[in-house]
């Protein structure tokens, strides 16, 4: 049995490799040398880690030697949250609640998490008055945009308030390169995470971007890598496909206007076909790529498994490992009520979607939640 | 009229979704195997019943047991598409705590039935249905069969096999939506068709605990969910004198001789009764166990009309799986979904919170639950296994 062609609307959660990259680390797979060491072979590998470095700076606005290559998103934000915090001498740390679940595990205790409004922005005022109860410095983390919603948080204000009162800022940008510019000073924040695969990299490989002079003390000991902030021989294949991609970011971005267009013809027709549907997050500044939809009624993974079914990739947003679906913490924290949390997906664009993608997503979707999938099944 | 394919449906294979449930463990993989094979449109689903790591102690974690992976590997091999479906709350609701709430009664619950009637039975055959299946396939050994008034369940083609009994409570509209295609196989079989399939789990051995007390400890949950079961009190004869003290009335089942620590009695004493309102631990001997009649409770029909018929019927019952059935009259009772049951000759195997599951020949006619009795008691045989284990066969 062959797999049938699919369609994958489902880029929050990974993408393909694009071209750019492949070729990045089809040409890394030859030098043979590890980059700490001194011959030839060494440099070779060296100067493959040291381009890519300079790539990822310039995508986010930094310095090469503020980048410290880990092994993903997930890395990068316990890097910040637990490294950070050590070496700066942090009191106490804070963040959003509608964060990554991998900035969420690293909070100490329930009083960590800051509330948000509907659209899951964050409370500022909450924010300022956290900030004054708490001793100095304070370290907070706040998602640039959201992995479910794409709704963006004012991160330059919330720098603000943050710096205002001595504290330290990071930033989990993962998913905004290619769908929004944006820089580290623009953002003005103290740290921001990065993970290739989000825009066209390899899986398993990421970065933590400090603003200069900000330290980081290491998760683990060992060689002393990354200027002794993360130890480990470089994976230089992947170093080199996330520095091909971030390359290659400015031409995805300007593909963002017609993603746009695709979401929002796409949003209308879902308002207009199913009743009861809800887009989370519609009325405030979101990723071009990201709709989060909720109609009650039909459970999530019906609705992902019916579309999976139909040759259609989409998410309910935070699936683990086994495949298995919560209750999103995300719309939890915006207040949404657990039925219509219960029956969310999440529909994300990328690069190669076009405008059939869409249509066979509606065609498959709308029968499944207005509960008339069998009928629709027999009529194919 | 379309001819029928081997499930019985007026469709060609290639256009009949065919929803597995899929354990992981042979069975239900040969389950799929076989259907696949067939040319069926298969779609696997497995169910989350219970964080892994909080049941095995370990930290708490996201996801799932061996079992899972185990049946996504199987998915794999046989190139159909897997899913897992989150049941951990309803799970929690519907089969732990009821489990937990029958110990703390007094009874002896069986929660694969529970599983069934809820979980499996109700929520999962929803979701089968819901993404256009045309049917549930499980890997249980009970047969489906056609008949005049529409599927019957029978007992299984291996007798050694045969899991009707823990099927009982299926409703009529479950059982016309079900299938078992191994009811009429042997399990030897089943392994064989597992290692021609390449079926990484052929040799797997089959479960015997409870699924969600993987220790094999089922005091342990039950303790930690309602502590009052540990709670000791007095050990009472029949004859009304006080033994002893016992450890909590969830360490005892109706029928247990061994592990009382009572002696000096001129025959060995069983558990013949337990009072938990009093957290009285009855004891007697083997005489006293003997039971003829009995009620039962949330009675399911799967027999010719709506219900048990008004002047009551004769059949064999099973009042345990492993059990050789018994002739008996069951007769409706005043109260809606409940029935008495009065046996040809008296039983030791009468223990409350397990089913009475009726048998006409080959074929079940339904069955209930045994109600507690506080009139006088009874006790099942010296079982061999220990109860949780025969509560765990299905």
């Amino acid at each position: 049995m062959t797999q049938p062609p699919f369609i994958y609307l489902d880029y929050n959660a990974t993408g393909p490799v694009c071209a750019e990259a492949k070729a990045g680390m089809t040409a890394a797979f030859d030098p043979p040398g590890n980059p700490s060491s001194i011959h030839r072979a060494g440099r070779a590998a060296r100067a493959i880690i040291e381009d890519a470095r300079e790539a990822v700076a310039s995508m986010v606005g930094a310095k090469p030697t503020d980048v410290i290559f880990t092994g993903g998103g997930t890395e990068a934000n316990a890097l910040a949250l637990l490294g950070i915090a050590r070496a700066m001498g942090c009191k106490a740390t804070l963040c959003s609640g509608v964060e990554h679940s991998s900035v969420i595990a690293n909070m100490t205790d329930v009083d960590s998490f800051l509330p948000v409004d509907r659209n899951g922005i964050l409370d500022i005022v909450a924010l300022e008055r956290r900030l004054k109860e708490l001793p100095a410095p304070v370290l907070v983390s706040v998602m640039l945009a959201n992995n479910e919603t794409g709704v963006l948080q004012p991160i330059a204000d919330i720098a603000r308030l943050v710096h205002a009162a001595k504290g330290y800022i990071h930033c989990d940008t993962i998913q905004a390169p290619g769908r929004m510019a944006f820089t580290l000073p623009e953002l003005g924040v103290d740290a921001l995470s990065l993970s290739a695969h989000k825009f066209g990299g390899p899986k398993g490989v990421g970065a933590l971007v400090l603003r200069n002079g900000v330290r980081v003390a290491p998760l683990f000991e060992g060689g002393g890598q990354e200027k002794s902030r993360r130890s480990g021989t470089e994976n230089v294949i992947g170093i080199a496909g996330m520095g091909a991609a971030a390359k290659a970011v400015p031409k995805v971005l300007a593909d963002t206007h017609r993603l746009l267009a695709l979401r929002d013809g796409v949003e209308a027709q879902i308002v207009q076909l199913v009743p009861g549907a809800v887009i989370h997050g519609k009325g405030v500044a979101r990723l071009p790529n990201t709709i989060c939809i909720s109609v009650a009624g039909v459970p999530s993974q019906t609705q992902v498994i019916g579309l999976d079914l139909a040759g259609v990739c989409v998410s309910t947003g935070s699936a683990c490992s086994s495949g298995k679906v919560s209750l999103s913490h995300v719309l939890k924290a915006m207040g949404v009520p657990d039925e219509q949390t219960a029956s969310a997906i999440r529909v994300s664009l990328g690069l190669e979607t076009t405008e059939q993608d869409m249509n066979t997503f509606l065609a498959a979707y709308v029968p499944i939640v207005t509960g008339d999938s069998a009928t629709s099944k027999m009529r194919s | 009229m379309p001819d029928f394919n081997s499930l019985g449906l007026p469709k060609p294979t290639a256009q009949t979704r065919v929803v597995v449930a899929m354990s992981g463990g042979v069975d239900s993989s040969v389950t799929a195997g076989i259907l696949a094979q067939q040319g069926y449109d298969v779609v696997g689903f497995t169910m989350q019943l219970y964080d892994h790591g909080s049941a095995t102690s370990s930290s708490k974690s996201c996801c799932a047991g061996q079992d899972i992976y185990d049946a996504k590997r199987v998915a794999d091999t046989l190139k159909i598409p897997h899913y897992v479906l989150d049941y951990e709350s309803t799970f929690q609701k519907d089969v732990i705590e009821k489990f937990a709430d029958s110990y703390v009664a007094g009874e002896t619950p069986i929660p694969c039935v529970l599983c069934n009637q809820t979980v499996k039975f109700r929520d999962l055959l929803k979701a089968a249905r819901d993404i256009g299946g045309d049917c549930l396939a499980t890997g249980h050994y009970a047969q489906r069969v056609m008949g005049e008034g529409g599927a019957q369940l029978h007992r299984a083609a291996d007798p050694d096999r045969d899991q009707s009994y823990f099927l009982f409570a299926t409703t009529k509209t479950q059982l016309d939506y079900l299938r078992f295609p191994l009811g009429g196989m042997l399990k030897p079989e089943a392994r064989a068709i597992a290692r021609k399939l390449g079926i990484a789990v052929a040799d797997k051995p089959d479960s015997q605990d409870i699924c969600f007390v993987p220790t094999g400890s089922y005091t342990d949950i039950v303790q930690k969910l309602r502590p009052e079961a540990m709670q000791s009190g007095d050990f009472v004869h029949v004859d009304g004198r006080v033994l002893g003290q016992h450890k909590g009335v969830i360490n005892y089942t109706v029928g247990q001789r061994r592990g009382l620590g009572l002696g000096g009695e001129v025959e060995p004493l069983y558990v013949v009764r337990i009072d938990a309102a009093n957290r009285r631990v009855v004891v007697g001997f083997k005489e006293d166990v003997l039971r003829d009649a009995f009620k039962l409770t949330g009675i399911n029909w799967l027999g010719a009309g709506e219900t048990i018929p008004a002047d009551g019927f004769r059949a064999h019952v099973k009042l345990r799986n492993t059990q050789t059935p018994i002739a008996a009259t069951v007769l409706p009772a005043d109260v809606h979904g409940a029935a008495n049951v009065v046996l040809d000759t008296p039983a030791e195997a009468v223990t409350p919170g397990q089913a009475c599951v009726f048998y006409e020949g080959e074929r079940v006619l339904g069955g209930g639950w045994i109600a507690r009795d506080d009139a006088k008691a009874f006790v099942p045989h010296n079982m061999r296994k220990t109860h949780a284990k025969v509560a765990a066969e299905v």
